[in-house]
């Protein structure tokens, strides 16, 4: 286990900043998931870390040592792609094999098949190893893939959205899994997504990416509680935050331009007036879809509630986050 | 995705469709058909008219391809006794005897080392050329690809002259080596157009997991290139193979003795006097093997196709 560190790590691409003087320390033993929409550049720090890509400037540092001119096989990295995960011209079992036969590894015949075996079993898809790569499913072929990064003990594992392509129970599944396999070996993990609900599930830590640039790092707790700005705020949370003018409640202090309020720090009962536009059963929970002051507000209220819509409820913001100018966080 | 309704054809279509196929095809193998039939006639057989479909088949043609003859006297045959083989004895029916071998086998070898000699050496440097050009950042690149093509612009022999003399000063001339030197030159462009194709093709995410894996990028390329380029390589090998085996101008003109190949020397089998038909039939009969061989072989690569099938949508 082996602290990775990228520092000022800029890369761009004809001229266009895709990571701009990133930095980025993974803890040896952490699942980091770097969380941002498409274009933000996760995939780009990814291929930093792998050695497929030369950041322009800044470094790269594997357990104190200087990585960045070191070639993909030299670093000893895994990695699992967003895209074409299989070698299109060998079974499932020779793709699983192929990182363990490499110059790099030269694992013995038995230890190939002990492992390539206990891996497949893992992943549920011990029918298939004799099947040509493009035979199984999506699905099957995403979790080979994986498994073509577990074969392995790296020093560190790159998975690029590897969940996205999957049904929403298959992603349920391989979550779970995914973390308990981290979290048993103490493997280091660095995870990109666009999706929020992976992030909070699996990270020990989630840095947030906005534009190539990192702007809070920490445990979903924290960004979740005390986001930096009204960006990061926004990353997190389903039903959404809840962005008001700050003058719409009293209280806001000096500067405050923004107030942001998730759902469930709306209380109930007190306060000013709202109207209920509509109610959303969800069996375990109800959303209600409130109108305050022309502005749309959602928040959450206990399954069996009586209210619909039309009615009236009092409402008022418990742990409201205040937003300046810029954006970002006051207090 | 987006799909497309495509209506399955009838039966009846298929069927148009097949006949069709059929009555081409038959077209074209008919004079190969005749050419094959004719090897197995006598030459009295091969000439007569109105031609003739049903004849006694001999191998006449086969033993005058590979032999030397001369003429011999009611004597000479009576001391020689009787024929000890089969040939022999087709060839004393006529009043011959065999005088040695001829140049055919020699031709031939010849045909075979220029053929898949130059065949080898375009394959191995035009995948080369072809990958550096797909992946990687070449000056110019365009413009090399252009120029490359250029020398396709014309027919090659208009160039016979230049090439003449150069091999000339080289001492290229009737050499196997310059042979297959030209005919590597005259397919290179081809080549590297056609397989740049195909290895633009082949995602190179294959290979950045390669590197990944823990493989150089010479391995990345051998192991996971190659493999997925085979499609493009088979057809490319046979199309070199193919214009360098039946190249003949080039062969008539740089070649008279030890390179000469089977292309110019088949039409010098018709011998002086009489018309050996059925021994030139023979001959370009048995020119068409080491191609038809060849490609039965690559047909699988043609077929199998290309699967892009392992990529995630
Ligand atoms: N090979 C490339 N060539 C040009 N631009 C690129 C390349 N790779 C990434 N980019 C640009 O860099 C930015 C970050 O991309 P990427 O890291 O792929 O983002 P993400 O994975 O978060 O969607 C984007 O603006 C993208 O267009
Ligand atoms: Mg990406």
């Amino acid at each position: 286990m082996i602290d990775v560190v990228l520092e000022n790590v800029t890369k761009r691409f004809a001229g266009q900043v895709a990571l701009d003087n990133l930095s980025l320390t993974i803890p040896g033993g952490s699942f980091v998931v770097l969380l941002g929409p498409t274009g933000s550049g996760k995939t780009t720090t990814l291929r930093m870390v792998s050695g497929l890509d030369k950041p322009d400037s800044g470094n790269i540092y594997f357990a104190g040592r200087s990585v960045t001119n070191l070639t993909p096989a030299e670093r000893n990295v895994a990695m699992v792609f967003q895209q074409y995960s299989l070698y299109p011209h060998l079974t499932v079992r020779q793709n699983l094999e192929f990182p363990l036969k490499s110059p790099l590894l030269r694992t013995s015949k038995a230890d190939i098949d002990r492992k390539v075996n206990s891996i497949a079993a893992m992943l549920q898809i011990s029918h298939k190893l004799d099947n040509k790569a493009t035979n199984p499913s999506g699905g099957e072929m995403q979790r080979v893939s994986i498994g073509r990064a577990l074969v392995r003990n790296p020093q560190i594992y790159l998975m690029d959205e590897p969940l996205s392509s999957l049904d929403a129970k298959l992603r349920a599944d391989l979550r779970i899994e995914l973390k308990s396999i981290q979290a048993n070996s103490g493997a280091t993990l660095l995870y990109v997504t666009h999706d929020q609900i992976e992030a909070m599930t699996m990270a020990t830590h989630i840095g947030v990416l906005h534009d190539g640039r990192l702007v809070q790092f920490g445990s979903p707790r924290e960004i979740y509680e005390q986001p930096v700005s009204l960006y990061t705020a926004t990353r997190l949370g389903q039903p959404r935050i809840n962005v008001l003018a700050a003058d719409t409640f009293p209280g806001s202090p000096p500067g405050a331009v923004n107030i942001g309020l998730r759902p469930e720090h709306i209380t109930q009962g007190e306060g000013q007036e709202a109207l209920v536009k509509r109610v959303e059963h969800l069996g375990d929970q109800t959303r209600l879809h409130l109108v305050f002051k022309k502005n749309d507000i959602v928040t959450v209220t206990e399954a069996h509630t009586r209210l619909r819509s039309g009615d009236i409820v009092k409402i008022q913001p418990d742990k409201p986050l205040y937003f300046d100018a810029d954006g970002m966080r006051l207090g | 995705m987006s799909s497309y309704s495509v209506t399955e054809p009838s039966a009846r279509q298929k069927w148009a469709a097949g006949t069709l196929v059929v009555i081409y095809a038959l077209i074209t193998i008919l004079p190969l058909l005749w050419i094959i039939a004719t090897s197995f006639k006598s030459p009295s057989d091969a000439i007569a008219y109105p031609p003739k479909t049903l004849f006694e088949p001999t191998l006449e043609g086969y033993v005058n391809l590979f032999t030397t003859r001369t003429r011999a006297t009611e004597q000479d045959l009576k001391e020689l006794g009787e024929p000890k083989t089969w040939y022999d004895r087709i060839v004393r029916k006529d009043g011959f005897i065999i005088a040695g071998p001829s140049r055919f086998l020699e031709r031939f070898s010849n045909s075979m080392i220029i053929g898949f000699g130059s065949t080898v050496l375009c394959i191995v440097l035009g995948t080369a050329a072809a990958y550096a050009f797909s992946r990687f950042k070449v000056p110019l690149k365009d413009d090399l690809l252009f120029f490359i093509l250029s020398t396709r612009m014309m027919p090659p022999i208009a160039v016979a002259i230049p090439i003449f003399l150069m091999f000339r000063s080289l001492g290229l001339n009737d050499t196997h080596a310059g042979m297959i030197l030209l005919y590597t030159a005259v397919n290179l462009s081809l080549a590297v157009w056609l397989l740049k194709g195909f290895i633009d093709e082949i995602p190179i995410e294959y290979e950045e997991a390669a590197l990944i894996d823990g493989y150089t990028r010479f391995q990345a390329f051998y192991k996971v290139v190659l493999p997925q380029a085979m499609t493009g390589i088979a057809s490319t090998a046979i199309f070199c193979l193919i214009f360098a085996w039946n190249e003949y101008a080039f062969a008539v003109l740089l070649t008279s003795g030890t390179a000469q190949t089977a292309p110019p020397f088949i039409p010098t089998i018709i011998g002086v006097g009489g018309q050996d038909w059925p021994a030139v039939a023979a001959g370009a009969t048995l020119f068409l093997v080491p191609v038809m061989i060849f490609t039965i072989v690559l047909r699988k690569h043609l077929l199998r196709g290309i699967t892009f099938g392992a990529v995630r949508k």
